[in-house]
């Protein structure tokens, strides 16, 4: 069973769903995310996400599998949490909105 | 309707600024977010699964035209562009931005709406019937004891930290259309003698332990609302739990020590603060009562709507679904169905919002009201004027012909949105409507009350719901729990909780489920006037379970 961990918070200001790159940067895209394998390194990985606490909120480990496309969560919370609504923001505003993200 | 005094605009300002300060000195670090979090819940600000939240309250669900047209630009503004309203009469934005709130607030603050105390364990937001004022069969209107509760309980020192959150419901008919069987305390206007008072109801509630309300008092005088609330309040802020967030709402407080002894505690808190009321809550309440005085209801012959009954088939069914009797015969109570089949339950674009503000300003007295099920209510149309109102709701998107039947559902947010759900519960809702739409199976069906909750607090009522869903997460798969005979209460059945089914359905079984069984309820039912409901109630719950399970009938 693989330990394959990433760190995942929300914007401080805009509130979307985040997650740390390998840099210590937040991005919106979970593809993006560094995977986390060894637990003690997941740990004090989360410890310093925990410290930026003027631009994310809520830093938390999620358990996910990694496969071609990039992490996929394990939980069907994260998985939403991932992808976003299932209704309404179509495909299309989605990416524009990826597009004039900030973070 | 009320109007905001110049005490209650510049204290909503006045909070509003306080906000700011508070949002400025997170971002700048001075406070974190443990300090921060119960300051931003105090301004119903919540944080979803995608975005921030803002929960706007719409005292007893009561709007005006103008306060309509602030919420549409808050949705264009500073939202995607809609809003959804809830089955606590309030309605939510769900993508703004922390950043944007203080300004929200501000604006909202210009026509008296405000997100105070809309989360938080205090006294949220108090329900009413939203027929109130307008209903023929109402003894009272609930709307002045409302707004009495509401300037009572709003930053009342001693109740801001409840052990847990605190929902009163007022009706002042005799068909209850405020489900106060299910809320904390529900209160029923009630004439006793030529007195009018309260028939008090104290520990109902849903969530993971449904239950509905105990009497505490079978007749309390109107003018004792207020210490005798107070007093409910003291008892419980003592006796209930704060160990456990599962076991601290009143419902286990009154479970767990009987209502016998609830209602000795109530009653020794009451006789201390009774004599504290000096009469000056009355003198307010006969203020607060000029404000809901019946508008001004020019008569108008209402041939033209009879008229347009007879010749026009889609006027007809729409009538037939959304009008109550007014208390004026040449006006009706007109109930806008936001549930167009297909679309998300309870939402309503910025440009719907604005049209709804036209029509109430044009031929609804400039009124509107938001319902426990996810509706908006013209409380004052004259017949003469419905053919106009309903063609301007066509135009909207908002002219259904299905209050009360299957496709007016009930959906909380679910998983789409909602930071504690554990599956999703409009796009099931939405599926289930379009498919008895497509069938056309929704009018032969009837009277039928559907209600979907995205996880075990049971924002949509799923206990109450004819036919309840609960979406659980099972092992990272969505599952759906059937409940079946639930029912908020009316003349013709009491109160009750449904009863589960058996094994949950996947997402993609739930809607041939329910085929199975409302097909099976057209065959069983003694005929077209016995609604699923009484169908439940006169065969029990087994040929049901059966056929929603797919057996043989005849197993069962």
């Amino acid at each position: 069973m693989s330990n394959a961990q990433v760190i995942s918070a929300n914007d401080l200001r805009a509130g979307h769903t985040v997650y740390r790159a390998a840099d210590g940067a937040w991005v919106r895209d979970i593809a993006e995310a560094a995977l986390i394998d060894d637990p003690a390194e997941a740990q004090l990985a989360l410890l310093d996400a925990i410290g930026h606490a003027t631009v994310i909120v809520g830093a938390y480990l999620v358990e996910v599998r990694p496969t071609p496309a990039g992490p996929e969560p394990v939980a069907l919370r994260e998985r939403f949490r991932a992808r976003g609504p299932s209704i309404r923001p179509s495909k299309a505003s989605r990416l524009q909105e990826k597009a004039q993200a900030y973070v | 309707m009320y109007d905001a005094s110049e005490f209650d605009t510049a204290f909503l300002r006045h909070r509003a600024a306080q906000f700011r300060n508070q949002v400025e000195r997170r971002l700048s670090g001075s406070l974190t977010e443990d300090e921060f979090k119960p300051l931003r819940l105090m301004n119903g600000v919540y944080l979803q699964l995608h975005a921030y939240m803002l929960r706007v309250a719409i005292p007893y669900g009561t709007l005006s035209a103008d306060q309509m047209r602030v919420l549409a630009e808050v949705a264009e503004r500073w939202d995607r562009g809609y809003g959804h309203f809830t089955t606590r009469q309030n309605i939510q934005f769900n993508w703004v931005a922390l950043t944007d709130i203080p300004d929200i607030l501000e604006r909202m603050a210009e026509v008296g709406l405000h997100a105070i105390q809309s989360s938080g364990n205090c006294v949220r937001n108090t329900t009413a019937d939203a027929f109130a004022g307008a209903a023929a069969d109402e003894i009272a209107d609930p709307r002045p004891y409302a707004e009495l509760i509401r300037q009572w309980s709003t930053d009342h020192a001693e109740f801001q930290f409840l052990p847990r959150k605190f929902k009163i419901a007022v009706t002042g008919s005799t068909e209850d259309r405020a489900a106060i069987a299910a809320h904390d305390v529900g209160l029923q206007l009630i004439e006793r003698d030529g007195d009018i008072g309260f028939r008090v109801l104290v520990g109902g509630g849903l969530g993971r332990t449904p239950m509905l309300a105990q009497e505490l008092r079978p007749f309390l005088p109107s003018a004792e609302l207020l210490p005798y609330l107070e007093a409910v309040l003291a008892a419980y802020n003592l006796a209930g739990r704060r160990d456990n967030k599962y076991k601290a709402r009143i419902k286990i407080t009154v479970f767990e020590n009987g209502i016998e002894s609830f209602r000795a505690a109530v009653e020794e808190q009451f006789a201390r603060i009774r004599p504290a009321y000096s009469g000056a809550d009355q003198v307010l309440l006969e203020e607060i009562k000029a404000h809901f005085a019946l508008p001004e209801l020019p008569a108008k012959d209402p041939a033209f709507h009879e008229k347009t009954r007879a010749v026009d088939p889609l006027y007809a069914a729409w009538a037939g679904r959304a009008l109550s009797p007014h208390k004026r015969a040449d006006y009706a109570i007109v109930t806008v169905a936001v549930k167009t089949p297909g679309e998300e339950p309870g939402d309503v674009s910025a440009a719907q919002m604005r049209a709804l503000a036209d029509i109430a300003e044009r031929w609804g007295r400039g009124e509107l009201r938001v319902t426990h099920m996810q509706n908006v209510v013209l409380p004052h149309v004259a017949k003469a004027d419905l053919p106009a109102v309903h063609e301007a709701l066509r135009k909207a998107g908002l002219a259904a012909a299905n209050i009360g039947r299957l496709g007016d559902v009930i959906a909380c947010p679910g998983m789409d949105y909602c930071a504690l759900a554990t599956a999703r519960s409009i796009p099931l809702a939405q599926e289930i409507t379009k498919h008895f739409q497509d069938l056309g199976l929704e009018d032969e069906i009837g009277t039928l009350n559907l209600k979907i909750s995205g996880c075990i607090n049971a924002c949509g009522h799923h206990h109450l719901g004819h036919i309840g869903i609960l979406g659980l997460d099972r092992a990272g798969v969505e599952n759906y729990q059937i409940t079946i005979g639930g029912h908020e209460g009316d003349a013709t059945f009491p109160a009750a909780i449904g009863e589960k089914m058996g094994p949950g359905f996947a997402y993609e079984a739930v809607v041939p489920a329910l085929e199975r069984l409302l097909r099976a309820y057209l065959d069983l039912r003694a005929g077209q006037d016995e609604s699923f409901l009484a169908a439940t109630r006169r065969l029990g719950l087994a040929p049901f379970r059966a056929a929603l399970y797919g057996e043989e009938r005849d197993a069962a």
